[in-house]
């Protein structure tokens, strides 16, 4: 790295204020308070509070709603990176092959990705609402019982559909980036060396892909995680019953809905701690597995 | 073990533009052939598509007895080295030895034995377990060559396998090549902008020029005898001298004037076979004054840069270190029988 010096010593701080600004007050400022709530019991006329000290984490790690809540966002966070990844490589590796138009295709792919999470679900609920969509409608008459707003699976599945349908254009975006990357002689010099088709693809392409499909991961994860509360809100709304109620869901269910801050605070700071761990625990051990050129 | 045999063959790209315009050739078993000429001649063209890794628009090509227009790369049975080495980042040295054999159901001891003996004779052995980053330039381009010989394929491919290196590895690589061709004497392509390369390995030097062969011939013919003004500006070096005979003001004279060569347009002389005129010589040889504008001192020998009385810039040599000065006249000379004779269109007389 190089070292660049500013003449003026107040200039480079002031370049930075804005992003630090941002940082404080969006992360630093909400985190901190909800580490000091998740210590604090508020009475339920939030006339007064007290401190706690870890009550409020051990009633939310003994609730069994909590670990159901746990299984779902596991769930529904690996079905939503593994489906969001599988058909970007898919559409990406195909686009890499077209000839002609493919900037076309390239930028109708892009669009999903400019469509909010609350519209994309809106979206998706109209097609497979039980009462109203045409795709719901299509599914009972080919005799499949099509019942999101009963069946916990259809809702499971309808939202994950819907969340990977969104991610796959930002994900579809970086796989043609590194299929690009990919040098063409290397593709060539595997070609002569006689491996065809899927064999050339999970040998060669693959693995150099790889650096690509570690930072999707870390990114598909925290996605499905934080930025698809939109979608289940629209959809589900957690239910029925739970089935699609996620980590994040839930602390807004307590803390917005229920007025459980203490509760909804300690399940925040669990969260903040498990996506850490999880994306400490990707670059840990899944990078090791990752060739940088 | 094969021969091949291109039979008008042409490549033309999307929106009518040739690259390869009618080139026939064929190749003995065993043979190594150089195909050289400046860029855009369409050299890499030709050899990715021999390789198939460029279709044909028309003609044919066969290796062995073999048609292989319809093949793929995979099927031709030939190796090729690719200028960027090609090496797969992700695998070992090994693994990239091995990766074509596995591909093609090569027992695994025979992919064994025939690893240790490709790495023994590259000298490549204690890299075999390291990834192709770990490795330099010269290390790298030999585990290219060793990919290809593993394979024991009907030919060897090389685009421009050798640009890539410094200048003394580069000499040392091509003694290389050249020793492993020999030794395995196996039919080999190999593409080459720098005359030099192609002069020091080929069997037989094949000149391309705008998709066309200019000549084909062992190097000492094309250097001796260059069938057009193209190939005896290309072979050589520095260039040979082409003096334009409509312009020459008496600025230099030839032996028995012009007479005998009809059609007679341009003269060619290497710088090398100029010398210095004592004085005492006779009128029977190429004659010229030039004036000195630069020298080139290359080590055991100088390059003189000079232009004759008409302006025409002209080259020559000189034994040792020059002791001439900028601006000093000279007087040159060449004997009749290093002459080239070329007609308008570049043709040898």
């Amino acid at each position: 790295m190089q070292r660049v010096v500013f003449p003026n010593k107040i200039l480079p701080y002031l370049l930075v204020a804005p992003q630090i600004a941002l940082t404080i007050v969006f992360f630093f400022w909400p985190a901190s308070q909800a580490l000091y709530q998740s210590v604090i019991r508020e009475d339920p006329f939030g006339l007064k509070s007290g401190f706690v000290g870890f009550a409020n984490f051990s009633a939310v790690l003994s609730e069994p709603n909590y670990l159901n809540s746990l299984k779902v966002t596991v769930i529904f966070s690996v079905l939503t990176a593994l489906l969001a990844m599988a058909v970007a490589l898919l559409l990406a590796t195909a686009a890499d092959r077209v000839v002609r138009g493919q900037a076309f295709y390239r930028t109708l792919l892009i669009w999903p990705y400019a469509v909010a999470p609350a519209v994309a679900g809106m979206l998706w609920l109209f097609m497979f609402n039980p009462a109203m969509g045409t795709f719901a409608y299509m599914l009972r008459r080919s005799g499949f019982h099509w019942d999101p707003l009963l069946n916990g699976n259809h809702a499971m599945i309808l939202i994950v559909v819907a969340a990977a349908w969104k991610q796959i254009s930002y994900n579809f975006l970086f796989f043609v980036a590194g299929l690009q990357a990919i040098p063409k002689s290397l593709i060539e010099a595997a070609a002569i060396d006689g491996a065809r088709g899927t064999r050339r693809f999970w040998t060669i392409v693959f693995p150099l892909l790889a650096p690509t499909t570690f930072f999707l991961l870390v990114v598909n994860t925290v996605y499905a995680f934080f930025d698809t509360f939109g979608i289940i809100h629209s959809v589900t709304g957690g239910g029925p019953a739970r089935a699609t109620e996620t980590l994040v869901y839930k602390v807004y269910n307590d803390g917005f809905v229920n007025l459980n801050l203490g509760s909804s605070a300690a399940q925040s700071v669990i969260l903040m701690a498990i996506v850490i761990g999880l994306t400490a625990f990707q670059f840990r051990f899944v990078e090791k597995r990752v060739h940088y050129g | 073990m094969a021969t091949i045999n291109l039979t008008d063959v042409h490549k033309t790209y999307q929106g009518d533009i040739a690259a390869i315009r009618g080139v026939s050739l064929a190749i003995a078993d065993g043979e190594f052939i150089v195909l050289v000429g400046p860029s855009g001649c369409g050299k890499s063209t030709l050899l990715r598509m021999i390789a198939g890794l460029e279709s044909i628009t028309s003609g044919e090509v066969s290796i062995g007895d073999r048609v292989v227009n319809g093949l793929e790369p995979s099927e031709r049975d030939i190796a090729m080295v690719f200028q960027n080495y090609a090496l797969y980042p992700h695998m070992t040295v090994r693994q990239n030895l091995s990766y074509g054999l596995k591909n093609r159901n090569t027992p695994k001891d025979e992919i064994e034995r025939r690893i240790a003996k490709a790495a023994k004779s590259l000298e490549i052995e204690p890299f075999l377990d390291r990834k192709p980053r770990q490795l330099s330039g010269g290390q790298r381009q030999r585990v290219a060559m060793g990919r290809a010989i593993v394979r024991e394929p009907a030919a060897f491919l090389f685009d421009e396998p050798l640009s890539n290196l410094d200048a003394k590895l580069r000499v040392q690589m091509r003694v290389e090549i050249r020793r492993l061709q020999r030794a395995l004497a196996t039919t080999s392509v190999y593409v080459t902008h720098d005359q030099l390369e192609a002069m020091t390995l080929a069997d037989r030097l094949v000149v391309l020029n705008g998709g066309r062969i200019e000549q084909v011939g062992t190097p000492i013919e094309l250097y001796e005898k260059p069938a057009t003004a193209f190939v005896a500006t290309f072979i050589g070096s520095p260039s040979m001298n082409l003096l334009d005979i409509g312009s020459h003001d008496s600025a230099w004279t030839v032996p028995g004037g012009l007479v005998g060569k009809p059609g007679l347009a341009t003269i060619g002389i290497r710088p090398e076979d100029i010398t210095l005129a004592d004085g005492s010589a006779g009128g029977d040889r190429f004659r010229a004054r030039v004036r000195v504008g630069a020298v080139e001192l290359v080590g055991a020998e100088s390059y003189v840069h000079g232009t004759l009385t008409n302006g025409e810039p002209l080259v020559f040599r000189v034994a040792g270190r020059s002791r001439t000065a900028i601006d000093e006249e000279l007087e040159v000379a060449a004997e009749p029988e290093s002459l080239h004779w070329f007609d308008a269109a570049g043709r040898r007389l």
